[in-house]
């Protein structure tokens, strides 16, 4: 082997994963676009919608509190200690309120989405697609698009900002606790900061990530599902590919959507 | 009428189909039969559209299948999958009454209802099994069960992909009669794939046997234990020697 070959090796192993990441990039980006085409177009199928709806939003609502409670308790606790070293202890409501809604709330739930409905979603579809499924809604004259991918898309964007929207004031109610039980903050003192420091922007900004992450998080789980290999290897590589996708383009658009809210 | 005519598919450096030409008359049953992985599904799939053969010609009555209208198209056929591919999150009779609650066939909730509880007596089973879920019911109920879905919008086509592939020899009997009554009864035209040698003579008017891609022989259902083919021969009485080869 001359001493040129393994660089020359090296780099077209590099131009492999590039152009097959970009070509991934492109089957996703496709998808999306027949998504939101099928989106505005009949028939819709309801029942599919209120169940995903169901599925994505209200049996969410735990995994979302505990983790916006824990994390909003444990952000009062490391501000305050952080504060001290400069004497800013007093800082803490309004450093859990900005923290969570601008960054913590959204990404968190984004992050529990990807895990509990991405997984699911692409674990579900996938089976659906080794078992035949889907091929017998197309003979059953139902486009699969249609009827499985539309509603969950759908409802993920519609319900994530709401669970972002919880998780958001169950965070600050952590820190809230946290502060008062056990760092001596007074309670009505907390809340008028908390209130007064928050501006509409912030909660925009946060419901906004909500609905792109929930978009995110349920076509990658779909389409995932959709593309899925054959047997139950097959199904637990559209799972795990899924949920690590759809975490990354979360971490990704969050990253994105913040530069363009509040970069300048 | 269905035919195919040179019709190729190809899976990277499979080569699955390699022009098949095959002709199901009108209201007669076409069993396909073969070994496992020579294609019988995809050349199904191919019909119905679920695969895209890439070159050849298949055409239902005449008109190419790719340039059909594909809802009217697909209104015209049913299929039992191998499976059974019922929708788990669906009861029973959601599942058999799937394509009279959508589309142009649409009818109310309680007569679609009426129509799937029908033909689930049809395929031999009781009115309360309509309301259990397919993961509650046995292999042979959720085959009948598929099997009641694809007679449900009465098609004037079925298609049966190995329908009784892990069924103990008395269900498959079971199934094998059933299929063979409907298809009688509806005059419907009907295409099975298996490698189950009583399915064949129990259901088929006619047989195809599919080897390396193209279909090896084809004649009525009484000439083939005459055939002088030796690859159908040896696939019918299932030796071990013979033209197949046969790893073991």
């Amino acid at each position: 082997m001359s001493l040129l070959a393994l660089p020359e090796a090296g780099l077209a192993s590099l131009g492999r994963a590039t152009f097959n990441a970009l070509a991934a990039v492109g089957r996703v980006a496709i998808y999306a676009a027949i998504t939101l085409y099928h989106i505005v177009r009949p028939p819709f199928y309801r029942r599919e919608f209120f169940s995903a709806l169901l599925q994505v939003g209200w049996l969410s609502l735990p995994v979302v509190g505990l983790t916006a409670i824990f994390t909003g308790g444990a952000l009062a606790l490391q501000i305050y200690a952080g504060g001290q070293r400069f004497s800013a202890e007093a800082v803490v409501p309004q450093i859990v309120a900005i923290g969570m809604v601008r960054e913590l709330g959204p990404v968190l739930v984004g992050l529990m989405i990807a895990a509990r409905v991405t997984s699911s979603i692409a674990a579900e579809i996938a089976t659906m697609k080794v078992t035949e499924q889907i091929d017998a809604l197309t003979t059953l004259s139902t486009n699969p698009m249609k009827y499985l991918t539309v509603p969950r898309v759908l409802a993920g964007f519609l319900t994530v900002p709401l669970l972002v929207g919880v998780g958001d004031i169950i965070g600050i109610m952590g820190g809230f606790l946290v502060s008062t039980e056990q760092l001596g903050f007074n309670r009505a003192s907390y809340i008028k900061n908390t209130v007064d420091f928050l501006q509409t922007p912030d909660v925009v900004s946060s419901l906004i990530k909500g609905a792109v992450f929930g978009f995110i998080a349920t076509l990658i789980g779909c389409y995932y599902g959709m593309n899925s290999g054959r047997g139950a290897q097959g199904v637990g590589s559209a799972t795990k590919n899924a949920v690590a996708t759809a975490s990354i383009l979360i971490l990704a658009a969050n990253f994105v959507l913040t530069s363009v809210m509040f970069g300048s | 009428m269905i035919e195919l005519s040179r019709v190729v598919k190809t899976f990277g450096k499979n080569h699955v189909l390699r022009g098949v030409n095959l002709t199901i008359p009108r209201g007669q049953s076409m069993v396909v039969i073969g070994g496992s992985g020579t294609g019988k599904s995809v050349l199904l799939k191919s019909i119905l559209g679920l695969v895209t053969p890439d070159s050849g010609r298949i055409t239902l009555d005449g008109a190419d299948v790719r340039e059909a209208n594909r809802d009217a198209f697909l209104a015209r056929f049913g299929m039992l999958f191998q499976g059974g591919a019922l929708f788990d999150s669906l009861r029973v009779w959601e599942n058999v009454a799937f394509r009279l609650m959508r589309g142009a066939s649409k009818r109310p909730k309680d007569e679609a209802r009426a129509i799937a509880i029908e033909k689930l007596r049809r395929v031999g089973l009781k009115p309360e099994v309509a309301d259990q879920f397919p993961g509650e019911l046995s292999g042979g109920m959720q085959k009948r069960v598929g099997l009641a879905r694809a007679i449900a919008a009465e098609p004037e086509i079925i298609f049966f992909d190995e329908p009784t592939t892990g069924l103990d020899p008395i269900m498959s009997g079971v199934i094998n009669a059933l299929i063979r009554e409907i298809v009688t009864e509806m005059g419907a035209t009907a295409m099975t794939i298996t490698h189950d040698m009583s399915s064949v003579r129990a259901i088929a008017d006619r047989v195809a046997m599919l080897h390396d891609g193209l279909i090896r022989w084809t004649g009525p259902v009484g000439d083939m234990d005459q055939a002088d083919d030796p690859y159908l021969q040896q696939f019918i009485h299932g030796r071990a020697d013979g033209p197949i080869e046969s790893v073991r």
